[in-house]
């Protein structure tokens, strides 16, 4: 499945680093992104766009992990000549990465429009909405 | 235990301004602070001054003063901002203009002096963090700005200021002042400096708490987005907090909104180093505890760093660009085409192109590479480029907008232009070195 479905992300910049805070919807799947969600994949996941390191932060009590990606915006926001200097997109593009499902979500639809029929059917809000 | 209200009116310049108002009439404040000042704002602002010496802050300062010092100045909220940007000096004066034009007398307007630290730079000649070389090894500098803690503000409120207006400081520090005034925290309480710095960064940009820049639709619908609130924080003696939102408003306050802004643009999340304390987010702890309401602890502190950071603003050449658009069958590959025609006709030109941008909005511009086989109904070619030069940098838009009647057929809404680039360098310089200032004028 996509880490879209299990995961909600946002991107900062300063000079020439970007980060991406990625941060599970369900406190369960935590574990889960921790150990599929390396800064390797974040890295390979970025080729072309990301030019050094990649360094991986975790926060467990805010289900979160903190990416920090070196060399990864051409300059930077002043200096860039691509369309988004910022690397504002690079959370959106992050929530493409393919990761497995959870144990436990396998066995049910793993795809929002299942997971719409579900809650239509009078079962309980998709995960998200949980907060 | 005593609490202070803080309102956040703006997270960057050109921020929506009713929100502000809306906080002001209806946040029960104490405090209302407007964040304003991106990375090379002063840099630009600094260009400014120099053509016009009462020029050079904010260019928004006098609509956002209209709209909330009225409100302010009859609820008693006092109003901290960075709006001075290149000229604090010159914006306490436009502020008074606004206040003596809205009738309003017995308030006090502050300026905050000293980020200026170009001469200090100079002279010093500190070796640059982003890049090898010095200082001096750049070319056409224009500024250079500590990040200022929050002190001199704080002196500001001690003097009895009802606006406090900065240039550079660092944007959690103008949050953590009233605190460190009207609780009495010492400067060397980190604990305390860092559980408030880190409200402070909650509340620095403004929307983006409340579930601006959140919504997904499916996903995370944010209610009301078009009339988005702006956050207030209740913030404790003991530096905990609750971060909410004026009823009524539209967008959300949820824990899963504040972990966004909790971690946005913190890199180590136990090393977040500002002026005044490194804030330690490692062991933060959120919990809704009603709707729209979430409360904040576990942040903390350690002792504050030795040398300030300074943004030094600097010429670095030239951006040329241009775009144009294709559309219908086969828009993909005339778009393609494109590319390639403009490409050749730069590098027989002579511009450099190596790190220029040849991109197909709509497929590969923000994306990445585009996957195989898609065919979009319409593509929009844009080639950017840095150049050494003026002329350099027109030739990348005029080769574009040449396709008007040199490129593939159906070629629409060309358009071009260029800047000359502004980029921004960081440094260290010791703190005792930079001299801090408070000018309060009275209307």
């Amino acid at each position: 499945m996509l880490l879209h479905e299990l995961a909600h992300a946002r991107a900062g910049d300063k000079g020439d680093t970007a980060d991406i805070t990625v941060i599970a919807h369900r406190p369960e799947d935590y574990e889960h992104l921790r150990a599929h969600v390396t800064g390797e994949r974040v890295r390979e996941h970025f080729a072309g766009t990301v030019r050094g390191a990649v360094e991986r932060h975790e926060v467990p009590q805010l289900r979160a992990l903190k990416f920090v990606l070196h060399e990864a915006l051409d300059g930077g926001v002043t200096r860039s000549p691509r369309l988004d200097p910022h690397g504002k997109s690079l959370s959106s593009r992050l929530l493409a990465l393919e990761v497995p499902a959870p144990a436990e979500r396998s066995t049910r639809s793993g795809h929002r429009s299942g997971e719409r029929s579900d809650a239509a059917a009078g079962e309980p809000p998709r995960p998200a909405r949980h907060e | 235990m005593r609490t202070l209200r803080i309102g956040s009116g703006a997270g960057f310049a050109d921020d929506r301004v009713d929100p502000a108002v809306e906080l002001a009439e209806h946040g029960r404040l104490d405090h209302l602070v407007f964040e304003c000042l991106a990375e090379r704002t002063i840099a630009l602002a600094q260009r400014r001054r120099r053509h016009d010496p009462a020029a050079g802050h904010d260019e928004w300062l006098a609509e956002r003063m209209e709209a909330v010092l009225e409100p302010c100045a009859r609820r008693g909220i006092r109003v901290l901002t960075n709006m001075g940007a290149a000229n604090p000096v010159a914006a306490a004066e436009t502020t008074a203009e606004v206040a003596r034009r809205l009738g309003l007398t017995g308030l006090r307007i502050a300026a905050v002096t000293g980020d200026d630290v170009l001469d200090l730079v100079h002279r010093l000649d500190p070796g640059l963090l982003d890049r090898a070389g010095t200082a001096s090894s750049l070319d056409g500098v224009l500024s250079a700005n500590a990040y200022l803690g929050c002190e001199p503000v704080v002196r500001a409120l001690a003097a009895g200021a009802d606006v406090v207006i900065t240039g550079r400081i660092a944007d959690p520090a103008l949050y953590l002042a009233p605190l460190v005034h009207e609780f009495g925290w010492p400067l060397d309480d980190w604990q305390r400096l860092g559980a408030g710095l880190g409200v402070g960064h909650l509340l620095e940009c403004a929307g983006q708490l409340t579930g601006g820049y959140f919504a997904d639709p499916g996903v995370h619908d944010v209610p009301g987005l078009a009339r988005l609130g702006f956050p207030l924080a209740e913030v404790a003696e003991d530096g905990t907090a609750a971060v909410t939102k004026v009823a009524g408003t539209g967008g959300q306050v949820t824990v899963a909104t504040c972990t966004e802004q909790l971690l946005y643009e913190v890199h180590d999340p136990a090393a977040y180093v500002c002026p005044d304390a490194v804030v330690d987010f490692s062991g933060a702890e959120l919990r809704q505890v009603d709707e729209d309401v979430v409360a904040v602890s576990g942040i903390t502190g350690r002792p504050r760093p030795d040398r300030l950071k300074v943004s030094i603003g600097h010429l670095d050449g030239w951006s040329g660009h241009g775009e144009i658009s294709y559309a219908g069958p086969n828009a993909l590959a005339r778009g393609q085409l494109a590319r390639d025609v403009v490409r050749e006709r730069l590098q027989r030109a002579g511009v450099d192109t190596a790190r220029a941008r040849f991109d197909l909005v709509g497929v590969d511009a923000v994306a990445g590479a585009a996957p195989p086989g898609a065919e979009p109904p319409e593509v929009r070619l844009r080639v950017a480029a840095r150049t050494g030069d003026h002329d350099a940098a027109r030739r990348v838009g005029r080769e574009v907008t040449a396709l008007w009647l040199n490129g593939p057929a159906g070629g629409a809404g060309a358009t071009r232009g260029e800047r000359e680039i502004v980029a921004v360098a960081s440094a260290l310089v010791p703190r005792e070195l930079v001299t801090t200032g408070v000018e309060v004028r009275e209307v």
